[in-house]
């Protein structure tokens, strides 16, 4: 009992949520974005897959990873892009779509990996991201700890996370943005380019889920494999419903999945009775939890899901 | 000058011809009415012109000029503005953020809420149109939102204002605070197009009436002109009964009892406030007021879809408070809801699978639907109430709205009912069509059924009821059975009755 | 000539989606520097090129019937049930532990028996995320896709716990004989279970055409508020489409583990319940069209070996053109603007 307690409270446990959260939050925020714009992006999980694929790509080829981060947002922008395309222009059913779009994606990055690498594990090994450590920031006892040394995506995850914000809640883009997911016919009426907004939104997620799916490939590791995304772009729906479509509250929810996550694998390091397979369910089951108490409260964008067509 | 004229505008959607070579001319200055009935073009040609449809054929010209209108962005730039039947306010923001989206001021690049609050709030002033400025617009009344509304297209510099039916959900007085709103707007030099299909309405206000029907501009007359049975005539193209005939009603057991029923929301916000009803064998209680004063939840609750806090309801004895809809069905109860085409049918469905919704299980044997039977009966209603369509099979869809609206009505009043619950059953129904629905309703009263009429048409609950009850703020303040429609209107619209006389009214229908 | 168009509109949106991701397909290998001639033809051959690679399209098509109208019918009530997966798994394994307890009855109550144990325990596995949308309102795509990751983990879980044989495998001892079903074509592992699969799409087919709960079903996932205001009670027949759904991808565990595995092995699955997906789809939902969609996925499945195997095109290309089959036809648009051209 003792140690778990120890785990539960240990500094280095909340160091490595933070790590872990990264991808949950790139993506969740994107989802937050897509939502907002009224269009249920269920599609995270295979956005995520490809900018981790694009990041690795983008490395191998030059050898420098922070190519491999253009290469990861050029990848994500463009199937944000075709996203956009089928369920706005082609009126597709945003959950199928969603899903189909993970589906084609698993395959591609499959794909491409075994005629480039001739694998289906993993590919070669290509240069990751390094750890930048802030000078200052580093020594100080506890924030040292948390913050002071991480690779460059973790920092830009918090620019992020604040300038979401800033975005959503202070600017005109972000007030005609939650309109449009609002009530798409009121947009239109008021004038709004709905069209533009929604497809900048999109793209503007596939950019995001980039930089986290590169964060996957390049900054934990330093390859790219198999359907790595194990999910996280679901859970990351999932945080985005449990922060109530906010990019704080999404960071917040990413970063508590992110923590059960870290504490599961301390956990079955410690050889405790429970068996491995129970504790690594620890994050799915949280977060069905977290949907069926979350929607009682929280309210999704009121034309969420719904296609409106003009007639001109 | 001719502020705005149509020139040959054709629209078509699909096969169906919504507007059919209209030519019409605005004056600028002139509140100008659009009448007709439902379907007859009117919001499709407004929309033309505020750029959210693209006509096939025809020109517009605005102040002389001619110009094309491909969105509304366009059409807001030219200095049209339009305030639609359905709001297009969102719910979770507040007045002021929907008033300025779109033309935010900015500071810095971000949005500059204290000036928008201040450049709101003049606007507000001159033009006397009283909001909240920092209150969410769902917790705001209708009449308020209209004027959100109204302030929403006057930020943006219109000149020229449409208004699409903008009275269905006002009361009386709030319409007279409308109309003023409207002569101010007229004498600071504003062009108004008004859109309507109630004819006291139209003389009253407007200067000129253009009359549309079937896609077609009939005529187009100075109001002083013209009388209100000219202008039925010229929007029906027959003689309209106005009135139907009523025999004296010979009445029997009580059917329905609500006693004491109260509804609290989830805000702790009072909906329904000590509701009591009474209704007999061979009766029709009309239950009058403008929508958004408790109707739709008090419908919801008596046919259980909504739970009440506290009270009884009780159908022919039996106490069904907290019963499924299911067996209240079975126990006799009807219900012709007042949102038909969302809750009345399943667009998606043919004939026969709608003739059976709610009564499904009358038709099932063995767990199996015996299709026969069904196709046997689904033709016996649609004949008798005239429900014109090209085959049993085809998508309810594919109905005129009036049809569907018949289908509903035939299915509920076939069902051999004890009580009937009609909410709003002739909205959106053209005048022959209405006819034919109250000669059926007056006949189910012959048959004895017990009737609750629950409208926001004057006309229709002065013509059918034997009684009526006057619903406001979720209370019941009045119930007599000779009203005038003047007393009516004011009791709809919150002029009582004291308090003396609303709790006189309560004890008499208790004691009943 | 309009008039017939109409008449199947849907089935010719639906082939020509198929025609197009294949056309798509054809670019990439085109542009990987394959054959696009050598790799259709190696993948028509391995799916219908002679008896044998026939009869291991139609056992790849058992499960795919199975889990596509599991799909299917949860869309009746309106819910999307990706948890195929993780209810095949639970059916599969159901199966395989009742077989090991029940082997002492007779082989024509054994089969029917464990077939619908392993068809309730998908059932339950489907009741979970069914009762938290009725209850709470969760949205059933992410509860069912985290049952998926559950139910793999829990079987894989029990099995090392409980059932395993011994060995470097992990699996189950082989199920006793009367519990496997019998073959059609010797050694080919295609059994009886293609005859148990078009008998439930005949069984459900029938249900949502002619019953009074499968109008009720349906009512539910046409217009939540018109049923309600017909009295149905809607969550009741959300969560029983959930069970029922859940019943039928059982079924799929089921039959793999009493025809073609004969034990249950953990992770046996080649992604079923999300191919499920995409046959139901593709079959817009309809119990026939789930069939003809089925064996289309299943051809593509076997094919996809044979092509690897002798194109070297990478097996992947079917995932390629699975996700591409879902993308177009749900974007019937895309598909009607491209054929008036």
């Amino acid at each position: 009992m003792q140690e778990i307690l120890e785990v539960i409270f240990n500094i280095n446990t909340f160091s490595a949520a933070i790590r872990i959260s990264v991808p949950l939050v790139f993506a969740a925020i994107g989802g937050v974005f897509s939502e907002r714009a009224g269009i249920i992006n269920l599609g995270l999980e295979g956005m995520l897959l490809t900018g981790a694929f694009a990041g690795v790509l983008g490395s191998y080829l030059t050898g420098n990873p922070y190519i491999g981060i253009l290469f990861a947002i050029m990848a994500g922008a463009f199937i944000g892009f075709i996203f956009a395309l089928f369920t706005i222009k082609f009126e597709a059913n945003h959950v199928v779509a969603g899903v189909g779009l993970n589906i084609l994606m698993l395959g591609i990055t499959t794909w491409l990996m075994q005629i480039l690498w001739g694998s289906r594990g993993t590919s070669v090994n290509v240069t990751g991201l390094g750890e930048i450590t802030i000078p200052i920031l580093s020594s100080i006892p506890i924030l040292g700890k948390l913050f002071g040394s991480h690779n460059i995506l973790v920092y830009v995850m918090f620019i992020i996370v604040i300038f979401s914000w800033i975005i959503l809640f202070k600017t005109p883009f972000g007030l005609r943005l939650r309109v449009v997911g609002e009530n798409q016919e009121a947009a239109d009426t008021l004038g709004i380019k709905l069209r533009k907004i929604q497809y900048t939104s999109l793209i503007f997620s596939g950019v995001l889920c980039g930089l986290g799916g590169a964060y996957l490939s390049l900054g934990q590791l330093n390859w790219f494999s198999m359907n790595m995304s194990a999910g996280r772009g679901y859970m990351a729906l999932a945080a985005n419903i449990f922060g109530g479509w906010n990019p704080l509250g999404a960071f917040g929810a990413s970063y508590l999945f992110a923590y059960t996550d870290a504490l599961q694998m301390r956990m079955q390091a410690l050889n405790l009775n429970v068996p491995n397979e129970i504790i690594q369910m620890i994050p799915y089951i949280l977060t069905i939890l977290v949907l069926a108490g979350a929607m009682i409260r929280s309210r999704p964008p009121a034309g969420l899901g719904k296609h409106y067509k003009t007639n001109r | 000058m001719n502020i705005i004229e149509f020139k040959s505008i054709i629209k078509k959607f699909g096969d169906f011809i919504a507007n059919d070579k209209i030519d019409l001319i605005i004056k600028k200055g002139e509140i100008h009415c659009l009448l007709g009935e439902n379907g007859a073009g009117k919001t499709t040609l407004m929309n033309i012109l505020f750029g959210l449809y693209k006509p096939e054929e025809g020109k517009i010209f605005l102040r002389e000029k001619p110009c094309k209108i491909n969105n509304p962005h366009k059409a807001i730039e030219l200095g049209l503005g339009m305030i639609h039947q359905h709001f297009m306010l969102i719910d979770r923001l507040t007045t002021t953020e929907n008033i300025i989206v779109g033309e935010e001021p900015l500071k810095n690049g971000l949005v500059d809420m204290k000036k928008a609050r201040e450049q709101v709030k003049q606007i507000s002033d001159n033009y006397h149109l009283a909001i909240k400025i920092d209150e969410k617009i769902e917790n705001i009344s209708v009449g308020e939102q209209q004027r959100v509304e109204i302030l929403k297209v006057l930020f943006r510099k219109a000149e020229i204002l449409i208004f699409d039916e903008p009275t269905a959900v006002l009361t009386p007085q709030e319409v007279n605070n409308l109309f003023t709103t409207l002569r101010e707007l007229k004498a600071g030099g504003k062009t108004i197009i008004f859109i309507t299909h109630k004819l006291e309405e139209t003389m009253n206000i407007s200067d000129r009436v253009t009359v549309l029907r079937k896609g077609k501009v009939i005529s187009t007359v100075n109001t002083c002109d013209t009388s209100p049975k000219k202008l039925a005539r010229m929007m029906v193209g027959r003689e309209v009964l106005l009135n139907v005939n009523k025999e004296k009603g010979d009445l029997g057991d009580k059917v329905l009892e609500v006693k004491d029923l109260s509804l609290i929301g989830k805000h702790k916000n009072i909906i329904l406030k000590n509701i009591n009803i009474s209704i007999r064998k061979g009766e029709i209680v009309g239950l009058a007021g403008v929508s958004g004063n408790g109707q739709l939840e008090l419908e919801e609750c008596l046919t259980g879809l909504r739970k009440v806090t506290s009270g009884k309801i009780i159908l022919g004895g039996d106490e069904i408070t907290h019963t499924p809809t299911r067996i209240r069905r079975k126990k006799g109860f009807s219900h012709i809801p007042s949102d038909c085409l969302k809750r009345g049918l399943v667009s998606t469905y043919d004939l026969t699978k709608n003739i059976i919704l709610g009564n499904q299980d009358s038709f099932t044997k063995n767990g199996f639907l015996q299709q026969n039977d069904i196709n046997e009966y689904c033709k016996e209603v649609i004949e008798k109430f005239d429900v014109r369509c090209q085959s049993l099979n085809e998508s309810v869809n594919n109905l005129s709205g009036g049809n569907q609206q018949k289908l509903v009505i035939g299915r509920e009043l076939s069902t051999n009912p004890k009580f009937i619950l009609a909410a709003q059953p002739t909205r959106g129904v053209d005048v022959g069509a209405i006819e034919f629905i109250h000669n059926n309703i007056l006949k189910m009263r012959k048959q004895k059924k017990a009737i609750l009429l629950i409208s926001a048409e004057l006309e229709e609950l002065l013509s059918l009821a034997d009684r009526i009850l006057v619903i406001y703020e979720g209370k019941i303040v009045s119930e007599k059975n000779n009203y005038t429609k003047e007393e009516l209107g004011l009791l709809m619209a919150g002029k009582k009755a004291s308090d003396e006389e609303i709790l006189e009214t309560g004890n008499r229908i208790r004691n009943d | 000539m309009i008039k017939i168009f109409k008449k199947y509109e849907n089935s010719i949106y639906s082939f020509t989606a198929i025609l197009l991701a294949f056309l798509v397909g054809s670019i990439l290998i085109h542009l990987s520097g394959f054959s696009v001639i050598k790799a259709y033809s190696a993948l028509f051959d391995g799916a219908f090129g002679n008896v044998f690679n026939l009869t291991q399209t139609l056992m790849n098509t058992i499960p795919l019937i199975f889990t596509g109208l599991a799909v299917a019918i949860g869309f009746k009530s309106g819910l999307f049930n990706i948890g195929g997966e993780g209810q095949m798994y639970l059916g599969a394994f159901a199966t395989a532990i009742a077989t090991i307890y029940l082997s002492f009855l007779p082989v024509y109550i054994l089969i029917p028996l464990v077939l619908i144990i392993g068809g309730l325990a998908g059932s339950a596995w489907g009741f979970v995320p069914g009762y938290l949308k009725a209850k709470t309102g969760a949205h059933e795509v992410v509860t069912t896709i985290m049952m998926n990751y559950i139910g793999i983990l829990i079987t894989s879980y029990l099995l090392l716990k409980y059932f395993k044989e011994e060995g470097p495998i992990p699996q189950t001892a082989l199920i006793p004989e009367s519990a496997r079903l019998p073959e059609l074509v010797e050694y080919s592992r295609l059994t009886w279970a293609i005859f148990i699969a078009v008998f439930v799409i005949i069984i459900i087919d029938i249900f949502f055409k002619r019953t009074e709960l499968g109008y009720k079903i349906q009512t539910v996932g046409e217009n939540r508020s018109a049923a309600e205001y017909a009295g149905i009670n809607s969550n009741k027949m959300m969560v029983l489409s959930m069970m029922i759904s859940g019943f039928v991808a059982g079924l799929a565990g089921s039959t793999i583990v009493m025809g073609v595995l004969h034990r249950f092995i953990t992770n046996f699955s080649p992604g079923y319940g999300f191919t499920g997906i995409a046959v139901a789809v593709l079959g817009k939902n309809k119990p026939w069209g789930v069939l003809f969609a089925a064996i289309l996925f299943g051809a593509l499945q076997t094919g996809g070996i044979t092509m690897q195997l002798f194109a070297k095109i990478p097996m992947d290309l079917i995932v390629i053109i699975q996700g591409l089959v879902i993308l177009f036809v749900a974007a019937p648009i895309l598909i009607k603007k491209l054929l008036r051209k």
